[in-house]
């Protein structure tokens, strides 16, 4: 008994359209938060609902077929979501500290 | 002896450079031995060549280095000698060299002593290689060459813009004859493959016949450029404006040497123009129609140095009629005769003016004969010469040459020998005008300063060579040595009275005592109207005609007025129509619709965040639905 049959019997309860659909309705509502929000914060927790989305997807496809490229990516994911919030956090803090408000809209210096 | 001949030119370049490097920085003792000891230098080195020249017999090439390479098309930095340039070399670097060093006193106290001589040594060389080269594109060079070193001598007192003027005047009236030579010279090389002088004229020979359009082009369009420096009809407007230079310039350049450039570049290529009869006879008739128009000009003159200047408008006039009717040799000798006494004249001029305080009104002078003798004998020598007083001169030698080969030139002869004739009696009588008004009657003005062992040199042998330099082409009345025709007949064809003499010997003893006479009585004339009875000639120029005409010839026959009306008001009307240029409606519009774009664009960087996450995404979903549905 190999490994790639447990997997295979392990997801035939759940159907791959489930979670890629899943992974859209994430993605769908990250793209949303990044566009209505002006909360800086919220953006880039809207932004991580993104990245985690593409995440699910990548788990959804590697269960399907039954490769561990899936859950690879995934790990690839988490660690550039790791990076990505550190950055983006050093920026907001220095953001925070020129405007002394979280609202986006506050940047806008670079008008054309 | 021959491989100095490259050296000729050499020296004058190193004594520009090296005063040009130094821009006026070494003291002036300096200045003066640099700028006269180059020249000093090639005329030592120009007898040398000549002596050998003269021992060998044979015309010499010397290639210097290899200028060009470009595809089929060769060319060289190379002499070449032969009688022609030998002649030519000889009187340019001795005519140079004295007038160098009456320079080194006359401009003694000018502040652009170092600048003068620099320019003046670039004109030596840039002469020789005119007359030295062994191919036109050479020869161009140089011919430019002196062109811009024309230009830079008229306007050397730059801080009048009167002067700037002229110089420009003369730049651009001569590039308008040189535009046509250049584009000759393309027909030249295009037509038959050379631009070394001897295998072109000899091509041209071998495949042109007499007549043929393309011979008549090439030699039209030669004409053109020695037309334009050489002060010729329709291009003479700019040498009497030229005399806004130095005296000394005017002598060098507007005199002995530049502006007879044009008859050595048509003597060089008579080939052509012995292969288009048209051109040849319009060369005549230019030089008589010049010579003439000219003569009464100088008669209306009062400033010294125009009356000079239409003086040489008038003798190159003869030059050329010498080259159109086929007397080759005769123009070369009345070019060299010229260059002594126009040059010996200008020079006493310069003494005259000089000392009155820079005073060129003749009739403010007066009396100066006591006050000024060496002037006044140098300068009664030159008139004398130049008015070709029979026998003791040697402008009635050439003049003389001149105007028999004229009579001699067949059926058109005796007409322009008529118009040589009535030019050579107004000659008389202008140039003995100047002599009478400016030497003789009561002092107006009194000469201050003194003239120094530097001027005095070069006017003295300038006296002697323009009253003995007649002597190398002795005549057959007297004798008949015919020296210096001799030595030109190696390169230059005959004479019409040797190849088709229509006047006996005893017609040509006639016609020479008519032109002596003739002369006589110009002087006569003179000094009736200008000195013993004045009133006659003041009520005639007074008369109403009179007044109308003495100013019409005074303007040069309203030349000016007429290229002003015809060619500068139109052009200046054109380009004040044209000052939004036409042409740049198209690129302002690119200018407009660029910036137009970058208004546009420029509304949609507003700066925020969101906007620009809302431009991806929106641009990612169009991406990804085309990929999916298209």
């Amino acid at each position: 008994m190999n490994e790639g049959i447990v997997v295979a019997e392990m997801t035939a309860d759940v159907p791959m359209q489930y979670g890629l659909l899943l992974a859209a309705v994430l993605f769908s509502l990250g793209v949303i938060g990044v566009l209505a929000r002006r909360n800086i914060i919220f953006i880039l927790m809207s932004i991580e609902i993104m990245l985690n989305a593409a995440g699910l997807a990548f788990i959804a496809a590697g269960a399907r077929w039954a490769a561990a490229d899936g859950q690879i990516m995934f790990i690839l994911i988490l660690a550039l979501a790791a990076a990505e919030v550190s950055v983006g956090l050093a920026l907001i803090l220095q953001f925070y500290h020129r405007t002394v408000t979280v609202d986006a809209d506050a940047a806008s210096e670079m008008r054309g | 002896m021959l491989d100095l001949l490259a050296l000729v030119p050499a020296f004058p370049l190193f004594g520009f450079a090296i005063l040009f490097i130094t821009a006026g920085t070494l003291p002036r003792g300096w200045i003066a031995a640099i700028g006269v000891g180059s020249v000093g230098i090639s005329a030592i080195l120009a007898l040398i060549v000549a002596a050998g020249f003269l021992s060998a017999q044979q015309p010499y090439t010397q290639i210097v280095w290899r200028w060009m390479a470009i595809g089929g098309f060769n060319s060289a930095v190379g002499f070449y000698l032969d009688a022609l340039s030998v002649v030519m070399m000889l009187v340019v670097t001795f005519v140079s060299f004295l007038i160098h060093f009456y320079s080194a006193e006359f401009m003694a106290d000018d502040e652009g002593y170092s600048r003068y001589f620099a320019y003046m040594n670039l004109f030596v060389a840039a002469m020789l290689v005119l007359v030295l080269a062994d191919n036109l594109l050479l020869l161009y060079l140089g011919w430019e060459g002196v062109g811009l070193c024309s230009y830079l001598l008229i306007g050397f007192w730059y801080r009048d813009p009167a002067n700037g003027l002229a110089a420009r005047k003369a730049f651009v009236v001569t590039r308008v004859g040189d535009t046509a030579m250049v584009i000759g010279l393309f027909v030249l090389f295009t037509h038959l493959g050379a631009l070394e002088i001897q295998p072109l004229m000899q091509r041209a020979q071998e495949s042109w016949p007499v007549g043929s359009g393309l011979a008549i082009a090439a030699a039209g369009l030669l004409l053109g450029g020695a037309l334009g420096k050489s002060a010729q009809l329709p291009l003479q407007v700019w040498l009497p404006d030229a005399m806004a230079g130095p005296t000394p310039v005017s002598a060098l350049i507007h005199a002995a040497t530049m502006v007879t450039a044009g008859v050595y570049l048509i003597a060089r290529t008579h080939v052509l123009y012995e292969l288009a009869p048209p051109i040849h006879t319009a060369v005549a008739v230019i030089g008589a129609l010049t010579l003439l128009l000219a003569a009464f000009s100088a008669l209306n003159q009062t400033d010294l140095k125009r009356i000079l200047a239409y003086s040489t408008i008038s003798q190159i006039g003869y030059m050329f009629l010498a080259l159109g009717v086929g007397a080759w040799a005769a123009a070369i000798f009345h070019f060299m005769t010229h260059a002594f006494f126009k040059a010996l004249l200008f020079l006493a001029a310069g003494v005259v003016i000089q000392r009155l305080h820079e005073e060129h009104d003749i009739f403010r002078m007066g009396g100066l004969r006591r006050r000024l003798p060496l002037a006044f004998w140098s300068f009664l020598i030159g008139s004398a010469s130049l008015a070709a007083l029979p026998f003791i001169d040697a402008g009635f030698y050439s003049k003389d040459l001149i105007l028999l080969e004229t009579w001699n030139s067949g059926a058109n002869g005796p007409w322009l020998w008529l118009a040589g004739i009535v030019g050579a009696f107004l000659t008389a009588i202008y140039i003995f005008r100047a002599v009478f008004v400016v030497f003789f009657g009561p002092v107006n003005i009194e000469p201050e300063g003194r003239t120094g062992f530097a001027i005095a040199v070069p006017l003295i042998v300038l006296s002697l060579l323009a009253l003995a330099g007649g002597f190398v082409e002795i005549p057959e009345y007297l004798g008949g040595i015919p020296a210096f025709t001799e030595l030109l007949s190696a390169v230059l064809p005959n004479p019409p009275s040797l190849t088709a003499p229509t006047a006996s010997s005893a017609l040509a003893g006639v016609l020479t005592g008519i032109a002596a006479l003739l002369a006589m009585l110009g002087v006569a004339v003179a000094f009736v109207a200008f000195l013993d009875r004045p009133a006659f000639v003041t009520r005639l120029i007074e008369s109403p005609v009179g007044v109308t005409l003495q100013r019409f010839w005074a303007a040069g026959w309203g030349f000016d007025w007429l290229y002003d009306r015809a060619l500068t008001r139109p052009f200046v009307w054109l380009a004040q129509l044209n000052r939004s240029d036409i042409i740049d409606f198209f690129y302002a519009g690119v200018a407009w619709l660029s910036e137009a774009g970058w208004r546009l664009l420029s509304r949609s960087q507003t700066g925020l965040v969101r906007w620009y996450a809302a431009g991806v995404a929106f641009g990612s979903a169009t991406l990804i639905i085309l990929a999916v549905f298209a």
